[in-house]
């Protein structure tokens, strides 16, 4: 007898197919820790030994320190800064109904599709136009166009699946607008503005077209990473850097699906308060 | 009732969405204490009503005041009411404690008077020891007396429901509706109560105000609104009720000669009413108020005869109609079983013969 239900019955071809997916995607990306520990600057089978010299050539290195603090210090504004928009977007668009409002939304998403470098260079031109020196601002003013997107589809469905009955519960308890929302909206919605500051920062520590046209002297991470592949010797400490930033973000992205599960299981609950 | 001893009143007050006019000039007074229900189908306006009472819905027309003051400027924070939603809108982020004490903030207390007064109203709505808990863990009815004792807290002037009992199932409905009387009456401050199911309404009120089409058809005691309806659309609303069309043949000595299908001549007192010959009205009777005979009654007293079309046993009563010659639809009975019920009384076409006292017919426009 067959075991499981219609749905749920074993599909070999579709567990061969999942396999070979998550090697084909995954395994290009292990041969940079694994290759970070190779006693050689050649990356070629077979290794040459185990080694953590390049990790710590990486520590004593000032540039890779300021490349880093540059690329903090930019994620740290822009998440919070495109975090902060995104609540103000995300509750206008799920409180007010005003005319030409998909076609205001669609355009707030559009930086997802439009192409970094068509971005890039219109801002390029832009601040080349207005005189504005390039910097550390420019490239947090590139970040945030694209981390705006990201930061209101994230909060979007958590202000959507938002009961106005508790802001309307909270002001007929005597709370005006302001404490209304520090006391009831804020504290329900955190879990969707933790995920989106969290996501904000990933995809802005990351980010490397927008940075390539808007940087100045002061460099990312990103951008010092690809500046040393010109020299054949550096490229281990690169592999060791790649792997410390690999390791980085799948915890931050991990953190970041976790709490946004624990919102969903929030929602779950008012929604057992409507219900039932 | 004068506008005098009004605690809420309602002037003129009107509610239009653009071109949709969803309340139709309204105007009632509501005293100080009454448990005040607005009963009516969706979509009569009575929820709009109690939002405006609440001040989430602003007034087009009119004007709404409580305790003698105007209401339309002030925001709903600041008005000497609280609401019961009808999801009972618990903060799903707070405990049970701290979501009664949630208006408490703004009177600047120390902790332990908060402590106290927040055990005092789980005290009241008997759930003492479930301050830790969280919305999720309660069932419907508990969810509900939190959301009681979170708007009681601030002792308002007036306690708004919002089909509160909606969401309970039956017996709980039940439960929750001696709760709710037994508080009223503990506490004694006005609630306006909005529902859409009539015997709730009745059952909790003192006074009931019947809406139709964002206009109020009726205010009256629950008693008044059942017995002496004003018009046909609060007869039909409130219970059954048979209607036979009729015509006013002469007006003679202070009585009104109806003649009415399916029974003939009546006569009625036509003192305070405006009958006068040729109108065509409607002579109302409630079902159980007939009786049913199985004999033509011997003393020539009016009746009825008909033949029965349905029967419906209900256990402890029963539902019959009635067919009558000249009566376009069949009149329906409903009898209480007090002997035990035979199953040939159910067969169709059993002659039988209807009677009443006269005071159970109304005479309404037509």
């Amino acid at each position: 007898m067959k075991e499981g239900t219609y749905i749920k019955q074993p599909n070999r071809a579709l567990q061969v197919y999942a396999i070979v997916f998550l090697i084909v995607l995954y395994l290009p990306v292990l041969f940079i820790p694994l290759f970070s520990f190779n006693d050689s600057i050649y990356v070629r089978f077979p290794m040459q030994g185990l080694t953590i010299q390049w990790y710590v050539d990486l520590w004593t290195r000032e540039s890779v320190w300021a490349a880093l603090q540059n690329s903090l210090t930019v994620g740290l504004w822009v998440s919070v800064i495109s975090t902060g928009l995104g609540v103000v977007a995300a509750r206008a668009i799920t409180r007010y109904r005003m005319p030409g409002q998909s076609a205001i939304v669609t355009f707030a998403m559009l930086p997802l599709i439009v192409p970094g470098v068509i971005f890039g260079v219109a801002l390029l031109v832009l601040v080349s136009r207005l005189g504005i020196p390039l910097s550390l601002y420019t490239v947090a003013f590139g970040h945030l166009i694209i981390c705006l997107p990201f930061a209101i589809a994230t909060l979007l469905p958590r202000f959507e699946g938002f009961d106005r009955s508790m802001e309307e519960a909270s002001a007929d308890l005597g709370e005006n607008g302001w404490w209304t929302f520090w006391r009831v909206t804020f504290p329900m919605v955190a879990p969707g503005i933790v995920a989106s500051l969290l996501l904000t920062f990933t995809i802005s520590f990351d980010e490397f077209i927008m940075t390539f046209f808007l940087s100045g002297t002061d460099t990312t991470l990103p951008i010092y990473i690809w500046t040393q592949l010109r020299f054949p010797r550096e490229f281990p400490a690169i592999l060791a850097l790649s792997t410390i930033i690999l390791a980085l973000s799948f915890v931050l992205v991990f953190v970041a699906l976790w709490i946004g599960r624990l919102g969903v299981v929030r929602e779950q609950v008012s929604a057992t308060n409507a219900g039932s | 009732m004068t506008t005098n001893d009004a605690f809420i009143s309602i002037r003129n007050v009107g509610k239009s969405y653009g071109t949709f006019r969803a309340i139709d000039s309204v105007s009632m007074d509501i005293a100080h204490g009454e448990f005040f229900s607005l009963l009516g189908a969706s979509g009569c306006g009575k929820t709009t009503l109690l939002r405006m009472l609440a001040g989430f819905e602003s007034v087009s027309s009119g004007e709404i005041f409580i305790d003698g003051q105007p209401m339309s400027d002030v925001p709903p924070y600041r008005r000497p009411v609280n609401m019961v939603f009808q999801n009972y809108a618990i903060f799903p982020h707070l405990n049970v404690a701290q979501n009664i004490g949630y208006g408490l903030r703004k009177l600047k207390l120390p902790r332990a008077k908060q402590d106290q007064m927040v055990d005092e109203m789980l005290d009241l709505v008997q759930l003492s020891g479930y301050g830790k808990r969280r919305g999720h863990e309660l069932s419907g009815g508990q969810r509900q007396r939190i959301a009681l004792a979170r708007a009681l807290i601030l002792k308002p002037k007036v306690l708004l429901l919002d089909e509160p009992l909606g969401a309970l199932d039956k017996q709980l409905r039940e439960q929750m509706q001696m709760e709710l009387r037994r508080l009223q009456r503990a506490i004694g401050i006005t609630f306006v109560f909005v529902t859409h199911d009539q015997e709730e309404a009745l059952t909790l009120s003192d006074r009931i105000a019947v809406m139709s089409g964002g206009a109020v058809l009726q205010v009256d005691s629950p008693s008044a609104l059942y017995e002496v309806p004003k018009t046909r659309d609060v007869a039909s609303f409130i219970g059954n009720m048979n209607f036979l069309d009729a015509k006013v043949t002469g007006c003679v000595n202070g009585h009104a000669h109806l003649d009415v299908q399916g029974i003939g001549r009546l006569d009625f007192p036509s003192a305070g009413t405006t009958l006068t010959e040729g109108d065509k009205v409607s002579v109302a009777i409630r079902p159980e108020k007939l009786v049913l005979h199985d004999t033509a009654p011997v003393n020539g007293s009016k009746a009825i005869a008909g033949e029965i079309a349905l029967t419906t046993y209900l256990g402890e009563r029963s539902h019959y109609q009635v067919r009558v010659p000249g009566c376009d639809t069949p009149i329906a009975i409903s009898t209480q079983n007090i002997r035990m019920h035979k199953p040939q009384e159910a067969t169709i076409g059993r002659p039988v013969w209807l009677t009443w006292s006269d005071d159970a017919l109304i005479v309404l426009e037509r």
